[in-house]
């Protein structure tokens, strides 16, 4: 698979990597020697073979239905939180005006 | 007094136990002994104080004539993938540059309950993607070791390359790792030292900044096989917050350490006989099948058939699964914030995550973005795990003929920085022997089995059935036996 820089930088915003034109023409054959390696994987034959879902086999568990079953990754802990934002008032993260 | 810093977990924990020297005596020497080596770039948090303060605990608990912790007295260094509430934690990213995590891993909680203390936190690879230590946004990690004759700085491998730095050249006796393709044994090889990643679930993924979560497992590396296993037997443990945490028992690993490999059957996989591989490595495999057979153990050949299609598979996965993970660096709530003039909120995204992740990390959130997106999923997403099914089929069928595998653990002994990274591809086909074992979940040591013909070490792996990390310690020390591996880096920092 040959990958174009239109491909590049289609795939760069849907990763809201921000990229420039140098950058996606540096990046597609790059791209395009990993992603022609990768592709041997065509020619394995995979007929009745079930994708891999765990690699042991293990239950999920669900934890008891209460609140902050762990007081780490429970509630009550906004201000641990908020800690590292980079800009927070109020107790609420801050992002640009979404909405005019 | 001996130098201190000579000594290992073992011979550190049971010196502060006989009160043949304090912990603080023991701290004090490896903290000079870290600020001494700063050309090594190993380190990129010192916390002298953390090392202190668990040594001065172990030693008034010891005058208090109190049962010592299994770990009590020894420092070790961490890993910059694992949280430490308090201390600034990377991941060797500018993404997380000022980020102080609030709470503290579940692995290295762990360490720290044993009674361990901090030295500080080791560089890596950027999000642990890389096998040479050159992906950090703080500079690459230099190997203690040298080519004779030559100052050209090494490679430490990656992405563990600050712990197996600083290990080897003695600046901590023990310290963590973690490992989704191989970012433990690799770089334990390049510096001649030893260190296991255990069985998927082992360890506690809780606190580890995620890279591939179906393949990302912590485990220590240290200068021997006895080391590993004490580190490892406080590292592990089932832990209610991971999901894929194992509800298993932690085995005495090191009560249980037997050279002997009577009644035992060691698995030559033919598939790992690569072609170019060097005559020394050839060399150092038979010396390994020597050493196993001389521990008692019957040497049978066996096949796995899917071997040469494990990195492709797994250059699909991780990425995969990375490129999901990394989604959470937004530039929101934690980390880097980059906020052009005008900037909306997706270009603020865009503008954090391009000036944060490094060369190789949106390399690899971009192969994983195209592999996942629409129409191209089947062929390459479902097909790797299902390729992934066959690798691990491959491994059940050899564990019908023996009960565990030895392997070379990297193609080559490690290479001067700079030497492979222009070509993404030559770097990746360093994991290609450590890769299979992870996309199956296995644990899977390495030891350090010779030199080559430059003086500079290379490892044999050994790889075991699930949960069998008893299996792989003990085929780890066989080869330790008889190797007689006593090399060490010549101090040039």
């Amino acid at each position: 698979m040959s990958v174009d820089t239109a491909t590049v930088k289609k795939v760069a915003a849907l990763a809201r990597i921000a990229i420039t034109d140098e950058d996606a023409s540096r990046l597609a054959p790059e791209l395009s020697n990993i992603l022609g390696w990768i592709e041997q994987l065509e020619g394995v034959d995979t007929a009745g073979v079930a994708p891999m879902t765990a690699v042991i086999p293990n239950q999920l568990r669900l934890r008891d239905d209460v609140v902050d079953a762990d007081p780490l990754t429970g509630g009550g802990i906004r201000d641990s939180l908020m800690a590292n934002a980079p800009q927070a008032e109020h107790g609420f993260f801050t992002v640009p005006k979404v909405i005019e | 007094m001996a130098d201190l810093t000579d000594l290992g977990v073992a011979a550190i924990r049971d010196g502060v136990r006989s009160g043949a020297f304090s912990a603080v005596e023991v701290a004090d020497a490896f903290i000079v002994k870290v600020a001494k080596a700063k050309p090594l770039n190993a380190f990129l948090v010192e916390t002298p104080d953390a090392a202190l303060a668990a040594a001065r605990a172990a030693d008034t608990a010891r005058a208090a004539g109190e049962t010592l912790k299994p770990l009590a007295g020894v420092p070790i260094g961490m890993k910059d993938l694992f949280c430490t509430k308090g201390v600034a934690t990377t991941a060797a990213s500018h993404i997380l540059e000022g980020f102080v995590p609030t709470y503290e891993s579940t692995v290295s909680q762990n360490l720290w309950d044993a009674g361990a203390g901090m030295l500080g936190k080791l560089n890596m690879d950027q999000f642990a993607m890389g096998s040479s230590n050159e992906t950090s946004a703080f500079g690459n990690v230099i190997s203690p070791w040298r080519r004779p004759g030559s100052d050209a700085p090494l490679a430490p491998g990656g992405s563990s390359g600050g712990s197996s730095s600083a290990v080897a050249a003695g600046l901590c006796p023990g310290a963590t790792g973690t490992d989704t393709g191989g970012s433990i044994r690799q770089p334990a090889a390049f510096t001649g030292i030893s260190g296991i990643k255990p069985t998927y679930g082992r360890c506690s993924r809780w606190g580890t900044i995620a890279f591939a979560s179906s393949l990302d497992q912590a485990g220590p590396m240290a200068r021997d096989v006895r080391d590993c296993a004490i580190l490892l037997e406080a590292m592990a443990g089932f832990d209610a917050k991971d999901a894929t945490s194992l509800r298993q028992d932690v085995p005495r690993w090191e009560a249980g350490l037997s050279g002997s490999l009577a009644g035992k059957r060691v698995g030559v996989p033919k598939e790992y006989r690569v072609d170019g591989m060097p005559e020394e490595i050839e060399a150092l495999w038979q010396a390994g099948i020597d050493w196993l057979r001389d521990a008692g153990a019957e040497i049978v050949d066996v096949s796995l058939p899917h071997t040469k299609y494990a990195l492709p598979a797994y250059y699909i996965i991780a990425p995969a699964e990375a490129s999901s993970n990394l989604a959470r660096y937004d530039g929101v709530r934690y980390g880097l914030r980059e906020l052009p003039e005008g900037a909306g909120l997706q270009d603020m995204y865009a503008a954090t995550r391009a000036a944060g992740f490094g060369p190789e990390v949106k390399r690899r959130i971009m192969i994983g973005t195209y592999v996942l997106s629409a129409g191209f999923y089947d062929a390459y997403y479902t097909q790797a795990q299902k390729v992934r099914t066959l690798i691990a089929r491959d491994f059940e069928r050899a564990w019908e003929s023996c009960d565990v595998l030895l392997t070379p653990t990297a193609p080559s002994a490690a290479f001067a920085l700079g030497e492979k990274s222009a070509d993404p591809i030559a770097m990746y086909l360093n994991d290609v022997f450590t890769v299979p074992s992870s996309l199956a979940g296995l644990p899977a040591m390495s030891v350090p089995g010779g030199l080559d013909k430059q003086g500079l070490p290379l490892g044999l792996q050994i790889i075991g059935k699930p949960l069998d990390e008893q299996g792989v310690l003990n085929a780890g020390l066989a080869i330790e036996q008889r190797a007689g591996f006593t090399a060490r880096p010549q101090t040039w920092w």
